[in-house]
């Protein structure tokens, strides 16, 4: 607490200390803005710096409104680490989400965003070890950082990404998410052509495991979260090699 | 502080004073946003011990432990992805009770809470003590749902809820301060929401 103060006051008047340390919040400018689908929105932000995050991690955005009150959540990076100042959040937008739809329906390009992060340590690949990704809905997010970073490194086969949608049209990166590492389940609608009707995720989408030691990435609703950990711990994975980020009904 | 272009809010005026800064009303949702799989734990095996710098090292059973003098919370939730629950009820037992037991070492200064999953959280011990933390079962009379840690939580309410471990296992009491999970991953030691304590550094 008392840093942050102290810290902008020395960025001011001393030019020639060491590099002052940074605060936790930091104006981040909007660059890009576009819809993945109906209600699903990627904001490109260019920060004051590099991004320094891990796939899987996630940025908090703050509003804040002429009277000083402030709104803020968690939104997982959808880019992978490349070194640049420019991350990617995919926002979807919730019925009477506060932040969300203020997000989806106000925000455009050149505005200014206060930003903090990376947050968070544990849902997070570095690009190096085997993993299994089970995404649900908006849960795809913080994996599409991980599949991309193992695209652009090279290293597609350490992955395997599952992801569950409900229709085509509800699927996010379609253009992209394809791929020999991608497994696309619908729930509810699926293309004429597609191999497997339309239904939830079961033991017989699970990709053959890539490696005995992999990692599993959970993430999506509670309730997908709970069914991908009892599908995966069903095939005899130990609990303790899932990880999982639940999205909350939050608001 | 920076304004948000075309930001107004919502609610002004009319904000709950039961509300840390940064934080909003859940209303009657109650998110569930844990980090490792569900456990199905077993009443029947559940064990709940206080070890570590303790004169008695202390492990209660199910029963065992719904035989000690029963504690309710009446209060405020706070979760440090921003939502608040207003007014909640929670029962089970004091963790003075938990401690009279054991009987804490005059060199005990910390808690590490321990879960069943191996979930871990840190804790001084005066964040614990004297009416401020429990170990609970009941969610307003009804028996706790798995998702949200039951059979039995720690509830840790001043404090983010991270603090309040899920399936919950025990308490070991250390002379020193341990980081546990969240700690370990970014979050802040101690964690108090009116002072947003939410993130290492701040």
């Amino acid at each position: 607490m008392a840093t942050r103060g102290s810290s902008s006051a020395i960025r001011v008047i001393d030019h020639t200390g060491p590099a002052p340390r940074r605060g936790p919040w930091e104006t981040a400018t909007v660059v890009d803005v576009r819809a993945e689908t109906a209600n699903a929105k990627t904001f490109r932000l260019a920060l004051p710096h590099p991004s320094m995050h891990l796939a899987g991690q996630h940025y908090i955005v703050r509003l804040t409104a002429p009277d000083g009150y402030t709104a803020s959540r968690s939104y997982s990076v959808a880019s992978p680490p490349d070194g640049s100042a420019e991350i990617e959040i995919t926002v979807e937008r919730l019925k009477d989400g506060e932040v969300s739809t203020f997000l989806h329906d106000e925000v455009m390009p050149g505005d200014a965003l206060e930003v903090r992060g990376p947050i968070g340590g544990w849902f997070v690949w570095r690009g190096d070890t085997p993993a299994l990704l089970v995404g649900g809905g908006s849960g795809v997010v913080p994996l599409m950082a991980m599949l991309r970073l193992s695209r652009r490194a090279g290293r597609s086969d350490l992955l395997r990404l599952l992801v569950s949608a409900r229709s085509p049209a509800d699927l996010y990166y379609a253009g992209e998410l394809p791929g020999p590492e991608t497994t696309i389940v619908y729930t509810r609608a699926a293309p004429p052509s597609w191999p497997r009707p339309a239904g939830r995720i079961n033991r017989g989408d699970l990709p053959a495991p890539i490696a005995p030691d992999a990692t599993m990435y959970v993430c999506g609703s509670p309730g997908f979260a709970d069914a991908a950990t009892e599908l995966l711990t069903g095939t005899g994975i130990p609990a303790n090699r899932i990880r999982v980020e639940r999205f909350g009904p939050t608001r | 502080m920076r304004f948000t272009r075309g930001f107004r809010g919502r609610g002004q005026g009319t904000r709950d004073s039961r509300l840390p800064p940064g934080q909003y009303d859940v209303g009657s949702a109650w998110p569930v946003l844990t980090a490792e799989p569900t456990p199905k734990l077993s009443t029947e095996s559940w064990k709940f011990t206080v070890r570590g710098l303790v004169e008695q090292p202390t492990t209660w059973t199910w029963d065992q432990i719904h035989a000690l003098a029963p504690a309710s919370f009446e209060g405020d939730i706070h979760c440090v992805t921003t939502w608040s629950k207003l007014g909640v009820t929670f029962s089970g037992v004091s963790v003075d009770t938990l401690l009279a037991a054991a009987r804490p070492l005059p060199s005990a200064t910390h808690v590490l809470a321990l879960g069943h999953t191996g979930y871990t959280t840190n804790l001084p011990l005066e964040d614990v003590t004297d009416g401020k933390a429990w170990v609970v079962w009941d969610y307003e009379g009804r028996p706790l749902p798995v998702e949200h840690g039951g059979p039995a939580r720690l509830l840790v309410p001043h404090l983010y809820f991270w603090k309040s471990a899920k399936w919950v296992s025990g308490l070991e009491l250390m002379n020193h301060n341990e980081s546990g999970f969240w700690e370990r991953n970014g979050y802040h030691d101690h964690g108090d929401p009116w002072l947003e304590q939410r993130y290492q550094g701040d």
